[in-house]
């Protein structure tokens, strides 16, 4: 019987049909999704990577809230202009904490993956109130009611509860610290500051990143997650034999 | 409208009413201070508005048996006119967007009119609001037409309509709030994503329920598109939005995948949304309405089935191309790039069957621009289809990725197939379901059709141009072994290029104003002409009998 004789009978039921669909389209998604969950080199090991703190978290959800992903990517690939302009190419464990990852697809401003540190506080937040007081020739929105709009900080414990329930490894005290922590890390004089180093380790940057201590606005937020993009973890400045299997 | 359900169907919608508007109050109360609890009051408002629309007209009297001896296009009606209002809302706001991108300064001052917020608000407009809308209502066309069967019942086709319009109206205000998951073409919460697992299984059923009752032994071509589409868009749709909300009083939630892993599923729902949202379902379209118009069967049967297995198949595969010399494991990259390669052979096995069935219908394509939208459609998918296995091609794709050329590729498929083969469909069907002799004014379609192509070669043009100089430009290295060109310098090259696709886009949406205007004088045409008469004489739903569940 020919496989057009067999079609013919085929597509009079229309049950066959829709199994049919469903495994052939099923195949696809089977041999390249699921080996990554169980091949280990499928993510390098980083044991020294930190967490996202709560004001970090925070800033990270402004900027998905802005579409900021819309023209900026977060990942450097393994090609020699890219890794000579923005730095060593992205690895996987760099994203390990991201839900969702945001890798980006189109670059109508530069790629943000290595941003942290890169520049100062200052020229975050002049960039954000207005792009063009310090590039001219930028096409990116003006952000500037970040700066006058304050921060939602009571229920971080609930983002912290639910990156727990995806698999990020936050503790019950960060939980039950998150909103303190937020407060404690844009203004390095309070008496939570020294909270914040305890929790999310020494290198944790405690400072007014909107250079007003007294106010926690969106903007410290949002300056605070641009400013340890590429810093979670320096496993990809190491040479490429200690970074585990990348290709 | 009321008057066509049966008093059971009038019931049914009462008490869908009210299950939304429960659910829209609790949201309402529990979200109130967060960006959900406006959607929570939406919702509600919408339930409401069912309940009170139905149970105004509760008492009218209930349609009579006669109906069964007709198919049901009220639903098919209500699409027609929502895709079109959706299109010229959908290309507006992207025309506007094109313009930011000129002078960022074109906004309103608030967060809601930025571009972050509003380049998905276009995306979504256009794609869900106008292709969904689009193939809702021909899906249901068609189905009836080829079955020879009417749609199962009354309600269900309404609740699909418009609940998958709430779906796009969550959408669409939900990122202006600034609600939005950042998965790109599936960016709404949760709440609407559930609800629109909902609207798609009811959407399924009907489906399901009246191929069962056809009078043809055989499932016709285009029903296996739309079918295709409808299942697998659910597969993709469920796994890539599982996530855990915040609370049940926040709009936010966390995805359950991370880094790598979620970057390969987002593109395999992504590429996959345009396999099988934007390729197969419009492809049902075409199956049916360009032999029809055309007045020609298909050129090859043999060809659809190779045509459709392949991209049932293959495309499954091809997302991971998206992630070319990324952190996602080598392998599956490669395994991507060969199977785009290879999906060019079912690809054009469509292109090619929708052209050679036009072999011997030229003096038509010249006169009817109806079909020309048609013939351009095809010509674009094929294009299109050749552009992405070539820039799955690693080499190419470290070029293209990042830059306007992929924006240009989806816009040639937007614009060039996705649109015209949608034009094209609905200046056929809208004499046929409304019994006009034609369209209220042929110069008109004419009009739309060179606005539209001019439109889309302009701004195709401008990206390609924009796209390559960009990549060029990030890659060009000096004697000394240092990059010539700063990030900055490849923006002011764009300049001219972007003016040039905001004068494309505008063009396209002219056009698309044209057809919302014309259709609507279509509509507005006085004496319906009886049947007999209208351009395309249909078969009767002959032996669609009540049956028992009615």
């Amino acid at each position: 019987m020919s496989i057009f004789g067999f079609h013919y009978r085929m597509e009079r039921k229309a049950i066959g049909l829709v199994i049919g669909i469903i495994v052939v389209a099923s195949i696809g998604g089977l041999v390249e999704i699921a080996p990554l969950y169980t091949i280990h080199q499928t993510v390098e090991s980083a044991p020294g990577m930190r967490l996202y703190t709560p004001l970090e978290l925070a800033g990270r959800n402004i900027y998905i809230r802005e579409g900021c992903y819309a023209c900026h990517s977060q990942m450097i690939r393994t090609l020699r202009d890219e890794v000579d302009r923005y730095g060593p190419y992205s690895l996987a464990v760099e994203s390990k904490y991201d839900h969702p990852m945001l890798w980006g697809s189109k670059r109508t401003g530069p790629d943000l993956a290595r941003i942290g540190e890169k520049y100062s506080d200052q020229w975050h937040v002049a960039h954000l109130i207005n792009p063009r007081d310090v590039v001219p020739p930028s096409v990116m929105p003006a952000y500037d009611w970040l700066l006058s709009t304050e921060l939602r900080t009571h229920d971080l414990g609930l983002h912290l509860k639910a990156q727990r329930a995806v698999g990020v490894p936050y503790t019950d005290e960060m939980i039950a610290n998150a909103s303190l922590d937020a407060f404690g890390q844009s203004n390095p004089d309070s008496a939570q500051a020294k909270g914040v180093t305890e929790r999310y380790g020494k290198a944790t940057t405690v400072r007014a990143f909107d250079g007003r201590p007294s106010q926690l606005t969106e903007m410290d937020a949002m300056v605070a997650y641009l400013q340890i993009l590429g810093r979670l973890t320096d496993a990809a400045h190491k040479p490429i034999a200690d970074a585990g299997a990348k290709q | 409208m009321v008057a066509q359900l049966t008093r059971n169907e009038r019931q049914g919608a009462i008490l869908i009413g009210l299950v939304v508007a429960i659910c829209g109050s609790v949201l309402g109360v529990v979200g109130r201070d967060d960006p959900i609890g406006i959607h929570g009051a939406l919702i509600f408002v919408v339930g409401i508005l069912t309940i009170f629309l139905i149970g105004k007209d509760y008492y009218a009297p209930e349609p009579s048996e006669e109906r069964f001896a007709s198919y049901y296009d009220d639903p098919t009606k209500a699409g027609i006119v929502l895709a079109m209002i959706w299109v010229v809302f959908g290309l507006a706001v992207g025309d506007w967007v094109a313009w930011q991108l000129v002078n960022p300064n074109l906004t309103f001052g608030g967060g809601w009119s930025s571009f972050g917020r509003i380049r998905p608000v276009h995306t979504t407009a256009v794609i869900f609001g106008f292709g969904g809308n689009g193939l809702i209502a021909t899906s249901f066309y068609v189905l009836q037409r080829t079955s020879r069967a009417r749609l199962p019942d009354q309600l269900s086709p309404w609740f699909v309509l418009m609940g998958y319009n709430l779906f796009c109206v969550l959408a669409v205000t939900g990122y202006m709030m600034g609600i939005t998951q950042s998965k790109e073409y599936a960016e709404t919460e949760w709440y609407a994503d559930i609800w629109l697992v909902v609207v798609w299984v009811v959407y399924f059923l009907i489906y399901l329920r009246t191929l069962a009752r056809r009078k043809e032994p055989h499932i016709y071509v285009a029903n296996w598109y739309f079918m295709a589409f409808i299942l697998v868009v659910a597969m993709l749709h469920i796994v890539n939005n599982l996530a855990v909300p915040v609370s049940i009083g926040h709009a936010k939630s966390y995805t359950l995948f991370s880094g790598v892993q979620d970057a390969m599923i987002q593109w395999w729902y992504g590429h996959n949304a345009v396999a099988f949202f934007l390729t197969a379902g419009f492809l049902g379209m075409m199956y049916y309405f360009l032999p029809v118009r055309a007045g020609r069967p298909i050129f090859s049967y043999r060809m659809s089935i190779i045509s459709f297995w392949g991209i049932t198949f293959l495309y499954m595969w091809a997302g991971s191309h998206h992630l070319h010399y990324t952190a996602l494991p080598h392998w599956v990259q490669t395994l991507g790039m060969t199977f785009s390669l290879m999906l060019l052979v079912p690809s054009w096995a469509s292109a090619g069957n929708a052209l050679l069935t036009l072999n011997g219908a030229w003096e038509k394509v010249r006169d009817d621009a109806t079909l020309r939208f048609m013939m351009v459609a095809a010509v674009f998918y094929g294009l299109t289809t050749f552009e992405g296995s070539f820039m799955a091609i690693r080499a190419v794709n470290a070029l293209s990725h990042y830059t306007d050329w992929t924006v240009g590729h989806v816009h040639a498929g937007a614009l060039g197939w996705v649109a015209m083969i949608t034009f094209g469909s609905i200046y056929a069907v809208v004499p046929w379901v409304w019994k006009r002799k034609s369209m209220y004014s042929a110069g008109l379609v004419e009009a739309h059709f060179w606005l539209s192509l001019a439109g889309a070669l302009v701004y195709v043009f401008a990206m390609w141009n924009s796209g390559i100089i960009q990549g060029l430009m990030w890659r060009t290295y000096s004697e000394g072994g240092t990059l010539t060109y700063s990030f900055v310098d490849s923006l002011i090259a764009m300049h001219p290029y972007y003016v040039a696709r905001a004068i494309g886009g505008l063009l396209f949406l002219i056009g698309g104003c044209i057809g919302a205007y014309n259709i609507w004088m279509t509509i507005k045409l006085p004496n319906p002409i009886s049947e007999a008469t209208a351009d395309q004489p249909e078969p009767k739903a002959i032996g669609a009998s009540p049956q028992p569940a009615e």
